[in-house]
């Protein structure tokens, strides 16, 4: 059993693995997620969404639902406001098009979500079909159809990032290998359903939008929905609830707008609650791909140039992901000459969100894969190939900035000694073990954080991030560590947007990052206020005064000390509450580099793919709480390993229709198909975060595509060029 | 709208009268009728486990189940897995070893391994990996869900 670091490196809370305090609520069912919300007078919402993937509405007939037994309203796109009708509206409720199976058209309210259901099969849509395009090589065709009739073509954005001069660099390689890649579709599977329910009060002097949603954030919900309702954000509250998942998939307002709307018109709070097929249709996936990887090296493993060309499905909607994909594409590498064209292309699919290092991992399998060929021409080690050309701090990325602190040599040795590298294999031909490593240069943003000392000498934490995987865990065990307090001493809660200033969404493993420097602002200015109010009673110089594990005392004078707990009892009649706040924005996030060493099993009669071993390696920065790092590093694993071996929306020929928008089908990990995930935490400090903290939620999920990928051909002799990896595909290539 | 059917049956050891329409499932009894809503709904269709619920002794997953069927039955949720204030060796282990990020695949989990103990005091980790084949997690890669498992069964046989 791998526990990782449990360093402390001289804290007192940081690096130790508290209870959380959200956990009794969550195992014994009490946790309230959004669809587990109600309120007096609720209804239930459903939306109709299009059948085709691509075809123009010409008309919708709503009428022989209009006086239905239990439907209290209908809303189309006629509902929003019509003035500067903007994307943003038109995937919420489409106006002319639709753009894929499962764009929204209509909304209904009704007394249960049933009677909503059976509505929406009496609502008459006429549509003139058109030709659809569902891959970004077929939308980079110039002879397929357009999505966005109003552009040339169905680019939405092309990024280009060149360093060097790539012609040169191939002409002084002595090995070149060049590797195109195709990936899958994928969703992030989160497991509980996008949900709304949403309260319009529109009395004239105090109208209100209430919004309880899950979401990765709800200042995003709040400004979004805003925008595409003409509202002044002060008059929409947003309300996180527990969230139950996201990945990166839950940031946009989905049914937000379409429940408000039916609020509005009926005057009672409706709630909408997608069905798991209406989640793998209409949210999520994150992009299918088509990857073009040429890299070049000298004799003596130094790599002199790389070209990457991705192409990227957008979905319905400008938005994607390529420009990550591409940042990421060979920043652990010190390479002086490379070129990176990234293009998101429009297709008929729905609009692609973030997953977990958004991008990234579709680049990179084919980054890594091709540097374990080179490697495998040169006959060098993967691992040492791999440190002759490994990024530093000071070097230039691709896309312009130079690395601040970077762990990639870290990673790499600690891969290296590592026994999981150094044993032997089994005997049995038929397993072998690949590596890769994998980047994410995280994320930040802005972070409001408020404090207030309880009478019992507690503080209170109030927070506006998202806590997806235990960050009220480590928020409180920051302000802990600077006050000098036990973890379960902080009471930490996730509030709505009326009562915590700005904070941004909990995605890109920003949250302990910028968190955590809002909370140290916060905790070090209660401290402050603390420390005075301790010198004002004993009328001495707060420069006098010291606080260490939870006591205040004068360095001067023995006699005078007080534990915060007493100062607490009695801060109102010794001059009133104490609070303090932290808002920032702050720079300085550093990158995170995953590295993953996979032992593979391929059986050869029939192609199945089993995960023997498997152990990750990431710099963290610092773990403040170990096990919820831990875990975030074999979550993003599994994923990883789903979307390498079983994941992908699959489609019939010549059929433009999802065939497995089920968890039967769409086939996610399952504890049976897995062995333990062994993790290393490898802790390369950033110095631009007070506890050393970089994020931790992304980089794991980009390297094992590639790790197993290398593995199989050390079993099989086969360079796999596309994701999933099926068995049905590794038998054809067995056979040949 | 058919009409709706008496059903009376018993949840966490309580006796309970409810009415439903017979196309509701149990677990939409359980969330908007009797009003336990920790039980979830991921799927719908059977396949995520997060509404698992113990149906006469059996673990069912709730959606799959219609409310009429438990007339006369017992059913028992994870709002009765904790005896009063006091945490089952399961729901402690899942705390104990972090065993859950999101928690919305929890309660489905911590009533299919309550369900495996009382049949297996003593599982190997495959057992655990098999039994809880049926319910699916996407935030932990069940690494930590398998060692509060064996970690509770520990817990459980010294007790």
């Amino acid at each position: 059993m791998t526990k990782g670091s449990n360093s402390t490196n001289g804290y007192k809370v940081i690096g130790t693995r508290p209870i959380r305090h959200d956990g009794y609520d969550k195992v014994t069912g009490k946790a309230l997620y959004g669809a587990d919300f109600s309120i007096s007078g609720l209804l239930f919402g459903k939306i109709l969404r299009s059948p085709h993937a691509h075809a123009k509405i010409l008309s919708i007939d709503t009428s022989a639902v209009e006086n239905m037994d239990g439907v209290k309203a209908i809303v189309t796109s006629q509902d929003l406001p019509q003035t500067n009708w903007t994307k943003e509206k038109d995937a919420i409720m489409a106006k002319t098009k639709v753009l894929y199976k499962g764009h929204p058209i209509a909304g209904v309210a009704a007394i249960n979500h049933h009677i909503a259901e059976e509505a929406l099969k009496l609502i008459n849509v006429e549509y003139e079909i058109l030709p659809a395009i569902l891959t970004a090589p077929e939308g980079l065709d110039p002879s397929s159809p357009l999505i966005d009739e109003t552009k040339k073509n169905n680019i939405s954005n092309h990024v280009k990032h060149e360093l060097g001069n790539i012609k040169k660099g191939f002409e002084k390689s002595d090995v070149i290998v060049e590797r195109t890649f195709d990936t899958a579709t994928v969703h992030q599977g989160y497991i509980e359903p996008h949900n709304a329910t949403v309260d319009w009060n529109s009395s004239v002097q105090d109208e209100k939008v209430n919004i309880w949603v899950s979401t990765q954030s709800s200042f995003d919900i709040r400004g979004r929905t805003a925008e595409i309702l003409h509202l002044d954000p002060s008059k929409i509250k947003t309300t996180p609830m527990e969230i139950g998942g996201g990945f990166g998939a839950k940031f946009d307002p989905y049914a937000c707008p379409v429940a408000a709307l039916l609020s509005k018109k009926t005057g009672k709070p409706v709630k909408i609650v997608h069905t798991r097929k209406e989640e793998f249709e209409s949210t999520g996936p994150t992009p299918g791909s088509n990857i073009k990887i040429k890299i070049g090296a000298t004799k003596e493993g130094k790599i002199l140039a790389a070209e990457a060309t991705l192409a990227y499905e957008d979905g319905a909607f400008p938005g994607g992901v390529v420009s990550a994909g591409a940042l990421c594409a060979f920043a652990t590498y010190d390479i002086e000459n490379v070129l990176i064209n990234g293009y998101d292309v429009l297709v008929n699919k729905p609009s692609t969100s973030a997953y977990r290092a958004p991008g990234a991992t579709n680049s990179n399998v084919g980054t890594e894969t091709v540097i374990d060929e080179i490697a495998e021409k040169l006959e060098m080690d993967p691992i040492e190939f791999r440190l002759i050309n490994a990024s530093k701090e000071g070097v230039r990325r691709a896309d312009g900035p130079k690395h601040p602190s970077i762990g990639v040599i870290e990673v790499l040795n600690a891969m290296k000694k590592h026994p999981h590298y150094n044993e032997p294999l089994p005997e049995a031909t038929d397993i072998n073990r690949g590596v890769a490593i994998g980047f994410w240069m995280n994320g930040a943003g802005p972070s409001s954080i408020n404090l207030s000392v309880h009478p019992d000498g507690r503080i209170n934490l109030i927070e506006g991030s998202t806590d997806i995987g235990g960050s009220r865990a480590s928020i409180a065990m920051m302000v802990a560590e600077v006050l000098g307090i036990k973890a379960e001493d902080v009471t930490p809660s996730v509030v709505d947007t009326d009562k915590i200033g700005y904070t941004s969404g909990t995605g890109g493993s920003s949250v302990t990052y910028k968190a955590g420097v809002a909370g140290h602002i916060a905790a070090t200015n209660l401290k402050k206020s603390l420390i005075e109010r301790a010198a004002s009673i004993w009328g001495v110089s707060p420069k006098t005064v010291s606080m260490e594990n939870g006591i205040l005392f004068s360095t001067k004078d023995k006699s005078l000390s007080i534990s915060l707990k007493n100062l607490a009892k009695d801060l109102n009649d010794t001059g009133g509450p104490i609070i303090s706040n932290g808002a920032t924005n702050p720079s300085g996030a550093a990158p995170s580099i995953s590295g993953h060493i996979i032992d593979v099993k391929v059986d050869k009669e029939t192609g199945k793919i089993d995960i023997v071993k498997c152990t990750i390696f990431q710099d963290v920065g610092k773990a403040i709480h170990p096990d919820y790092v831990e875990g975030q590093m074999q979550g993003g694993t599994v994923q990883g390993i789903g979307w390498a071996l079983n994941e992908e929306y699959f489609y019939n020929n010549d059929s433009y229709e999802m065939a497995n928008p089920t968890f039967l089908d769409y086939r996610m990990p399952l504890a049976l198909d897995l062995p333990m995930i062994n993790t290393e935490i490898i802790e390369v400090p950033n110095p631009a975060h007070p506890f050393g903290v970089r994020g931790v939620g992304e980089a794991s999920i980009t390297s094992p595509p590639a790790a197993i990928a290398n593995a199989i051909y050390r079993i099989t002799g086969i360079r796999v060029n596309q994701l999933p990896i099926k068995p049905s595909l590794l038998m054809e290539s067995i056979k040949k | 709208m058919s009409k709706k059917i008496h059903v009376k049956t018993t949840i966490n050891s309580e006796e309970v009268e409810f009415l439903c329409e017979p196309r509701q499932s149990l677990l939409e009894c359980l969330r908007d009728i009797v009003g336990l809503t920790g039980s979830k709904e991921g799927c719908n269709d059977g396949n995520c486990g997060a509404c698992t619920v113990n149906l006469d002794g059996r673990i069912v997953d709730s959606c799959l189940v219609f409310g009429v069927e438990v007339d006369g039955k017992e059913v028992n949720t994870i709002e009765g897995v904790a005896y009063k204030d006091e945490l089952h060796p399961i729901q402690k282990a899942f705390l104990e070893n972090a065993a859950l990020q999101c928690g919305i695949c929890t309660p489905g989990f911590i009533v299919a391994s309550k369900a495996l103990l009382e049949r297996n005091p003593n599982p190997t980790e495959k057992d655990v990996r098999f039994w809880l084949a049926g319910n699916l997690c996407r935030c932990t890669g069940y690494d930590k869900i398998v060692r509060a498992v064996l970690d509770a069964a520990e817990k459980m046989r010294v007790n």
